[in-house]
């Protein structure tokens, strides 16, 4: 292991660890994927979808990154993506100071020890014909750790996740309810000791109680095993409850970013607010009767031009048609960002402040 | 470990594991269809390797004076047939070629029709173009038309009926096992593995077999049926085996023309081979029914 010269040994720091605490895990830089539309009659490449399109953000170490955004955004595509069980057109995945997947970075084989991912069927990502202590136990078989030692860790992490090892070890799938299939699927993520766990829609299915359970399970995981999640999820409710930061996309691009109080109590994007509004509340004083955004999404393979809201958007006017939007920083503190033109000092919005101190404008890098 | 236990919240009752092919086993003792067809089966295939001792007479053993009998007559339970062999032994003995001419072409195609199917499920595109189209030019000509052109290209001949039929199960096995693995290649759990850093040979060997296999053998066991029959088929048309040899297709053939003698006996390999295919069929049926492990 060689460790950057600078860094001060702490006394509890992670062995793994290797950028030191300032550097983020992650940091994913225009990450882009367009998939081919074939068609014709040679089955040619005939248009693409944008799925991802030139998404950056940092997650740092020992935090939860909420992402956000309506089905169809890119959120999954982006944890595959980052998972490389999709390879990206461009953009480049730091983990931890080391380049993913480029020369003398961290390869493909070793960023999946360390980067690991629950997904949403907790039935289809369990392999029918095998058990639990078999579905567990592969993960660090394939890394090379013995099958006695593999069997001995799913039997310590199936106890981690709450269920007992002596009555699960052996059963199949389809014997578990769906909150159980869950938590085997988070054991099965945890088995090769990761630092990073993307959970794509992984409590979504789940009913609510049982949901609540497992976002507790998550809590306690992440504390005890010093973890750091990518929660990706349409419920804005769990989102906040789990999430120090959230990521907000819409069609393929980041639209907002910031801790969780700057998104739910200042959001700046029209799309944010939008989708903050469409929250089902308790109180019946904040009753909506419009509702707050109409229409679908825009088809991805054509997207409107400039900023890729405007056509839902109420507050739209000319300047969004013609030019896209960057991502600008709105309150440094919190680490907020939107990319509005209504944020953007000078960009031609009427509701946009005309002309502001220089200092306090810059993108985000 | 903390946790939120809502109010009336049911605990995860444990209940005893069992595995997969025990609780198979379990689903295939309540069905007793399926039983019943295993043991015919059982009989017929136990018969037919015991031939020497289970066979009252010689097969081979011809007679001028005591040809077509009656089923019924006495030292001959099922008659003779027009050389004055007997019919009972004959039909034991005739198990012998015809399951072997059944079963055999059907084990070779399910090695090779997998190992096509996976490869072009698993690896896809052009390689997945190249096979699949392959296997479906053998799909432009009817089964027993392709099984006689390759029989008579060949040579008539045991070794070479087997292959032929080989040839003609090797496009729809693999048909099967492409679509299944398609199917399982995209699950989540294939995925996950891949995640886990898993090479393409270790998730194939792991995790798609053992889901692939399964269809993929009722499958064939419901082509043993056909393949008895084509079998018989070419026996009949005389690409496979030769007279004297007892062979069910071959026996219905030779005793054809004697058909309005004693129509009883000349419908007997016919019987033997309607049996046979038959309990092949609902024991593909039961077997597929057992396997389903959501059932």
């Amino acid at each position: 292991m060689a460790y950057a010269a600078t860094t001060t040994p702490a006394k509890n720091r992670d062995p793994r660890d290797r950028g030191g605490e300032a550097q983020p895990l992650l940091m994913v830089k225009g990450l882009l994927k367009y998939f081919p539309v074939l068609g014709g009659v040679l089955n040619r490449k005939v248009a693409s979808v944008q799925a991802v399109d030139d998404v950056s953000f940092d997650v740092a170490k020992g935090e939860t990154l909420g992402v956000v955004g309506e089905s169809g955004c890119g959120k999954s595509t982006t944890a595959r993506l980052l998972m490389r069980l999709i390879e990206p057109d461009a953009g480049s995945v730091i983990f931890d100071g080391e380049g993913v997947g480029e020369q003398h970075g961290l390869s493909v084989r070793d960023m999946r020890r360390s980067m690991q991912m629950v997904f949403q069927d907790s039935y289809a990502s369990l392999n029918p014909r095998l058990t639990i202590e078999e579905t567990i136990a592969f993960g660090p078989k394939v890394h090379g750790v013995s099958g006695k030692e593999a069997r001995d860790r799913a039997r310590a992490l199936l106890g981690k996740v709450g269920l007992d090892p002596n009555l699960f070890v052996r059963r199949y799938p389809h014997e578990l309810s769906g909150g159980q299939r869950q938590r085997i699927n988070i054991a099965r993520a945890l088995a090769l000791e990761p630092r990073l766990v993307i959970f794509d829609e992984a409590v979504s299915a789940l009913d609510k109680s049982v949901e609540a359970q497992v976002l507790n399970l998550l809590n306690d995981l992440k504390r005890d095993m010093s973890l750091t999640y990518i929660f990706i999820s349409h419920d804005l409710n769990v989102v906040r409850y789990i999430s120090d930061r959230v990521l907000v996309m819409y069609l393929g691009k980041v639209v907002e970013t910031g801790t969780v109080e700057a998104i739910y109590g200042n959001p700046r994007h029209p799309y944010t607010r939008a989708l903050l509004s469409s929250m089902p509340s308790m109180d019946p004083g904040k009753r909506t009767t419009a509702p707050a955004l109409t229409g679908d999404p825009p088809n991805p393979i054509n997207p409107p031009s400039g900023c890729r809201f405007r056509t839902r958007c109420a507050f739209a006017e000319g300047v969004c048609a013609t030019v896209e939007p960057r991502l600008e920083i709105v309150a440094d503190a919190e680490r907020h960002a939107a990319a509005c033109h209504m944020e953007i000092a000078g960009s031609g919005h009427t509701k946009a402040i005309p002309q502001l101190a220089p200092q306090l404008s810059g993108a985000v890098a | 470990m903390a946790e939120t236990t809502l109010p009336g919240m049911v605990p995860d009752t444990p209940v005893a594991s069992r595995g997969y092919w025990s609780s198979v086993f379990r689903r295939l003792r309540g069905d007793w269809v399926t039983i019943f067809c295993l043991v015919v089966l059982l009989a017929i295939i136990l018969s037919a390797i015991f031939a020497p001792w289970v066979a009252p007479v010689d097969p081979y053993k011809t007679s001028v004076i005591r040809r077509l009998k009656d089923i019924g007559t006495p030292g001959f339970p099922l008659g003779t047939d027009e050389l004055g062999r007997d019919m009972l032994s004959r039909l034991i003995y005739g198990g012998r070629l015809s399951l072997l001419m059944g079963i055999t072409p059907v084990i070779n195609a399910l090695v090779i029709g997998s190992l096509l199917g996976i490869v072009a499920g698993f690896v896809g595109g052009k390689i997945n173009m190249v096979i699949m189209r392959t296997v479906d030019v053998f799909y432009a000509f009817p089964s027993v038309l392709l099984a006689i052109a390759i029989s008579g290209a060949l040579g008539a001949g045991l070794v070479n009926s087997i292959v032929s039929l080989t040839i003609v199960f090797v496009p729809p096995i693999t048909r099967v096992a492409e679509s299944v693995t398609t199917s399982v290649r995209n699950l989540d759990f294939v995925e996950a593995a891949r995640a886990s850093g898993a090479g393409s040979w270790t998730i194939i060997r792991v995790h798609v077999l053992g889901n692939v296999l399964g269809p993929v053998f009722v499958f064939a066991t419901g082509l043993i049926s056909v393949s008895i029959i084509l079998a018989s088929g070419l026996s009949f048309l005389g690409l496979g085996v030769r007279p004297p040899e007892p062979e069910w297709g071959l026996m219905l053939n030779t005793l054809r023309q004697s058909i309005y003698v004693n129509p009883w006996v000349c419908a007997l390999p016919g019987v033997m081979i309607f049996i046979t295919s038959i309990c092949f069929n609902m024991m593909s049926d039961g077997l597929r029914a057992a396997m389903d492990v959501r059932a």
